[in-house]
């Protein structure tokens, strides 16, 4: 969990994300979904950044709008300086070696009629002129690197575990040797157990190959584990973003104050038992934003102001950037 | 805080409301015979709720299912008792079954998207459960619903009543599903990951919700559950599953503040915690749980233990003290040692 | 709601102008032969080709030419065939359509009760003797050619058995219309019913059994079990009720195409002359005019029957409606 410095990996300038649904021929009918509404971040060599929300918060998406598997309907995306946000798909593809994703369904992510070798072979004779020994050899250190053995490379996807599935989607990942992986909810379908098994790996393997991690989840507990920052997003954009001690220890936008209050606690006899903030109301529509802040409607400090407009993320502290208009923590300059 | 039911010392207190003696489910399969639930025995009282956690083969869906007979696998069989209101379910004839499904015990499913039929209106379903144990005209059953819904704490029930399932959201879907539930006023709810497929901040209601339906409808709730947060919020008792068997239960104080199964240690250490030092690697349990083909002689647990020893390969029974049991072999002493060894690694790297 | 249908019919009259551009241009500007001395029939003198290049305005530019036919096709509606002389043919597949339409929807009858029973007895008793039993005489109903299956049964109850009291009710091959003498009509309709919709009760039956079992997988009757409904309405109230909107869906298209003139091998076999059976004598004969008007009639009752297909999904199925 290294510092922020230097030069960003990746970064996002204000993206945006939208989808059309319904007839699009008739315009009356057309309606979009504003999946991700404007977000902008860095992520810096070595770093995890936690992006964590609800269902409809647009952090699958943004997931996918970064390592380009989705067009984006504006902004830019900076991967170690160079816009990739508008290549085209041919131009994209060395890129590719540079950035991969992790999915969530093991189940659901591997072809079940292709062998596990040829699985996480695949992107190394699309992209390279490796030969057929150096692929073999590739691929055995891969299988040791995730835990695997050598001899599974022959058999078919439906014969393992979750776990191992989920294994195999991150050697496979990991084949080009990628500095960048988007982990999207890696561990969500995963028990207990294996949750933490497959999340030690995950730190393993960044401290033996330098690498950086966007690490998508919903779990705040998981998140608060593997990420140095987070990102907490609302409805298509971030609410607050700052490094994951400060962010848990004292979070400032109301949302992310309810979130963190929600999380069922497996402990009892808490003596600063939390009270619990339970949100009224379900989370809106991505497709029927409301006007000003996103959050108002179910703020309990929402006002005129939030009504009326929309909040930008400012820097409250060290490092902590929030969209608020009355921020639960307040800026250094202020009384 | 979840109120701790009195130990049941003298056979003189208050039967219980649903007594489960050695039950047993196996399926039979081409490749044997499948154990999914190896003989285990537990009581529900009436107005407390009962945790069962365990992860995915621990037995504990399939164990609730068979409370009702809802196991409808030709290949299965099911031996053992279960008593409700002194009365054996097992062996019950599928008429007499439905008698009590739904009537005077209700489940509610994990996800309410696939549990309601789409086809049909939320209304036309609570009615339809209604008139199945109830003679009601549709008009009072429509009132009756309506009630229900509001209940639940719907805004709307007239206007959501209605509706068809996919046209409410996740949370509403639940309610809808639970009010649905309570709808022949069932002394006994079987919960089976209700708050799973919802976001965390619609669970915190749900779980607002299934307290207080202990306390405004009387009902007895057993809450099926990989999480132990939502447990440790909710539940009056746990029992914890592994491998098809109860490896420990007890009250939920008792299970949390001093487990004495190594499973349990395992669960626990492997949350990441949500507050104080991370640890620099989450302590997890090695391997993966048997296959219910081919389960280990002894101890289910023992081939992932690192605390087993020579006696391990005789199965344990549940023992302890009072309600807290644990079916392990380790003494107290023996316990104390394992936990002192397993924190010290954790106070090195923090 | 009402938005859906206006759209729906709206496509229908889009989709139907295309067809008739399509078969328009199959007709009439495929190189090589000339339209007239198709439209005139085999053996036409050079006065008659001329006379229907007059009235074709075979002269005059392609779209012209498209404008005349559907004017003489859809509003004057004097078209004659030339091969029947002085056979109007609007009038004539006019006059063929409620033979047609009579024996696709006595046999839509059978098919709709006999599938659906079928496939609720098979679902219900999976994997018994019964099932299997149901689902290999659905698999000999489908495996048997409808002409041959006819012939068959005319070859038993006309002549073979037909003195015997078993089919002695059996009348002359033909049709009589409905309002001429109803039991007449009903008494020659009745095995043609029954062979045209034993190749659909089979289809539909396997299918639906098919649908049932799998609806029966699913949370939702987990569900309805746990509320103590008793089996027979949970098959029914919820498996069958999911299912019909497949079973509907298919269901709509195989009846238009039936209408349109699939039923063409049934008419043949029993002597009805329908729409199926004029498009087929009209082929042999090469009888343009005719062709173009039954090739017309037909795309429209498919297209129709897609539209309508369409709107009933979206009655059945809530979660289409509103999308």
């Amino acid at each position: 969990m290294n510092q922020a410095t230097g030069a960003p990996l990746i970064e996002a300038v204000d993206v945006k994300k939208h989808f059309t649904v319904g007839n699009s021929l008739l315009a009356g009918q057309r309606r979009t979904v504003y999946a991700v509404d404007g977000v902008s971040f860095k992520v810096y060599p070595g770093e995890t950044l936690g992006l964590v929300g609800e269902s409809g918060c647009g952090k699958s998406t943004l997931g996918r709008c970064l390592v380009r598997l989705y067009d984006l309907t504006s902004g830019s995306i900076l991967l170690k300086g160079r816009e990739i946000g508008a290549m085209s798909q041919r131009e994209l593809r060395p890129i590719r070696r540079e950035m991969q994703m992790v999915f969530q369904d093991p189940y659901a992510s591997l072809n079940p009629r292709r062998r596990v070798g040829d699985l996480i072979a695949e992107p190394l004779r699309v992209h390279g002129t490796a030969s057929r020994d150096e692929i073999e050899r590739r691929l055995k250190e891969l299988m040791a690197l995730v835990g695997l053995e050598a001899e599974h490379l022959n058999r078919f996807p439906h014969e393992f575990s979750g776990g191992q599935r989920q294994r195999i989607g991150i050697a496979r990942a990991l084949a080009l040797h990628p500095g960048l992986l988007v982990a999207d909810e890696p561990v969500s379908a995963l028990d207990v157990s294996i949750q933490a098994q497959i999340v030690n790996l995950l730190a393993d393997l960044q401290e033996r190959l330098g690498l950086t991690y966007v690490f998508i989840a919903h779990d705040l507990s998981v998140v608060r584990q593997v990420s140095s920052r987070i990102a907490v997003m609302y409805l298509g954009a971030i609410v607050e973003m700052g490094p994951t001690e400060a962010l848990f220890q004292a979070p400032a936008h109301p949302y992310t104050e309810a979130l963190i209050s929600a999380v069922p606690i497996p402990e009892v006899d808490r003596d600063d038992r939390r009270k619990r903030i339970v949100l009224t109301g379900d989370v809106p529509s991505p497709m029927n934003p409301p006007a000003g802040c996103r959050f108002n409607p179910r703020c309990r400090f929402a006002t005129e102001l939030c009504r009326k407009e929309r909040p930008v993320l400012r820097e409250v502290a060290d490092g902590r950037t929030v969209a608020c208009h009355y921020p639960l923590v307040q800026a250094a300059s202020a009384a | 805080m979840p109120s701790s039911t009195p130990a049941s010392a003298s056979p003189e207190a208050k039967a219980p409301l649903l007594e489960v003696r050695d039950l047993r489910v196996s399926f039979r399969t081409e490749r044997g015979l499948l154990q999914a639930v190896g003989g285990i025995s537990f009581r529900v009282d009436t107005h407390e709720i009962v945790g069962v956690v365990g992860e995915s083969g621990s037995g504990k869906t399939v164990s609730q299912m068979s409370v009702m007979g809802l196991i409808n696998d030709p290949n299965a069989v099911i031996e053992g008792s279960i008593l409700y209101k002194g009365r054996e379910l097992v062996g019950l004839s599928q008429r007499q079954l439905r008698s009590v499904r739904g009537n005077e015990i209700a489940m509610i499913f994990q996800d309410p998207m696939t549990a309601l039929t789409p086809v049909y209106t939320i209304g036309w379903q609570i009615a339809e459960q209604l008139r199945a144990h109830n003679r009601l005209s549709s008009g009072a059953a429509r009132k009756r619903g309506i009630e229900l819904l509001a209940e639940v704490g719907i805004p709307n029930p007239s206007v959501t009543f209605d509706r068809y399932p996919h046209q409410l959201s996740g949370g509403m879907r639940q309610r809808a599903f639970i009010a649905m539930a309570l709808s022949c006023n069932p002394s006994l709810l079987i919960a089976d990951e209700p708050t799973t497929a919802l976001d965390v901040t619609v669970q915190a209601q749900i779980l607002e919700l299934i307290k207080r339906l202990r306390r405004d409808f009387g009902s007895s709730i057993v809450l099926i559950t990989h999480d132990l947060g939502v447990v440790a919020e909710v539940a009056d008792r746990v029992m914890v599953m592994y491998a098809g068997r109860i490896v420990e239960r007890g009250t939920t104080r008792e299970i949390f503040a001093d487990p004495w199964h190594p499973y349990s240690w395992g669960l626990h250490d492997s949350i990441p915690p949500m507050v104080g030092a991370r640890p620099r690697r989450l302590p997890s349990i090695l391997g993966s749980p048997p296959s219910l083909l081919d389960l280990p002689p002894g101890c289910a647990f023992s081939p992932r233990c690192p605390h087993r020893f020579s006696r391990c390969t005789e199965r344990p029974a549940l023992a302890g003290a009072g309600d807290h049991e644990a079916a392990c072999f380790l003494s107290p002493e023996q316990r104390g040692q394992a936990l002192a060894a397993r924190r010290r690694p954790l106070k090195e790297a923090s | 709601m009402v938005s859906l249908l206006i759209r729906r019919f709206a496509q229908m009259i889009f989709v139907m102008l295309g067809i008739s551009i399509l078969v328009f241009l199959i007709f009439f500007a495929t190189p090589g032969a000339d339209p007239a001395s198709r439209i005139a029939g085999r053996n036409a003198s050079p006065e008659v080709l001329a006379a229907v290049r007059a009235s074709f305005g075979l002269d005059r530019p392609l779209p012209i030419q498209y404008a005349v036919m559907m004017r003489r096709l859809f509003i004057d509606q004097d078209l004659t065939s030339f091969v029947n002389r002085g056979e109007v043919v609007v009038p004539e597949v006019m006059g063929a359509a409620p033979v047609t339409l009579s024996l696709v929807m006595g046999a839509a009858v059978f098919w709709i009760f006999g599938s659906i029973a079928i496939g609720l007895v098979a679902a219900a008793t999976k994997g018994s003797f019964l099932d299997r039993l149901l689902m290999v005489l659905g698999l000999i109903g489908i495996s048997m050619p409808v002409y041959w299956l006819g012939e068959i049964v005319n070859l038993i109850t006309q002549k073979e058995l037909h003195d015997t009291w078993l089919f002695s009710w059996v009348p002359q091959l033909g049709y009589t219309a409905l309002t001429e003498d109803p039991w007449l009509w009903f008494k020659s309709l009745l095995l043609p019913w029954i062979t045209l919709a034993i190749l659909y009760i089979g289809l539909y039956g396997r299918v639906l059994r098919a649908s049932l079992v799998e609806a029966g997988q699913e949370d939702y009757i987990r569900t309805a079990r746990s509320k103590g409904l008793s089996e027979s309405r949970i098959l029914i109230r919820h498996a069958l009720r999911t299912s019909l909107i497949a079973f509907v869906t298919l269901f709509g298209l195989d009846f238009g195409a039936l209408v349109g003139g699939s039923a063409l091998l049934t008419e043949v076999v029993f002597a009805l002359h329908g729409v199926g059976r004029l498009t087929y004598q009209a082929l042999l004969d090469l009888d343009l005019p005719v062709i173009m008007a039954t090739v017309m009639y037909a795309s429209f009752f498919v297209v129709f029957a897609n539209a309508l297909v369409d709107i009933l999904y979206a009655i059945l199925d809530p979660r289409v409606r509103l999308a």
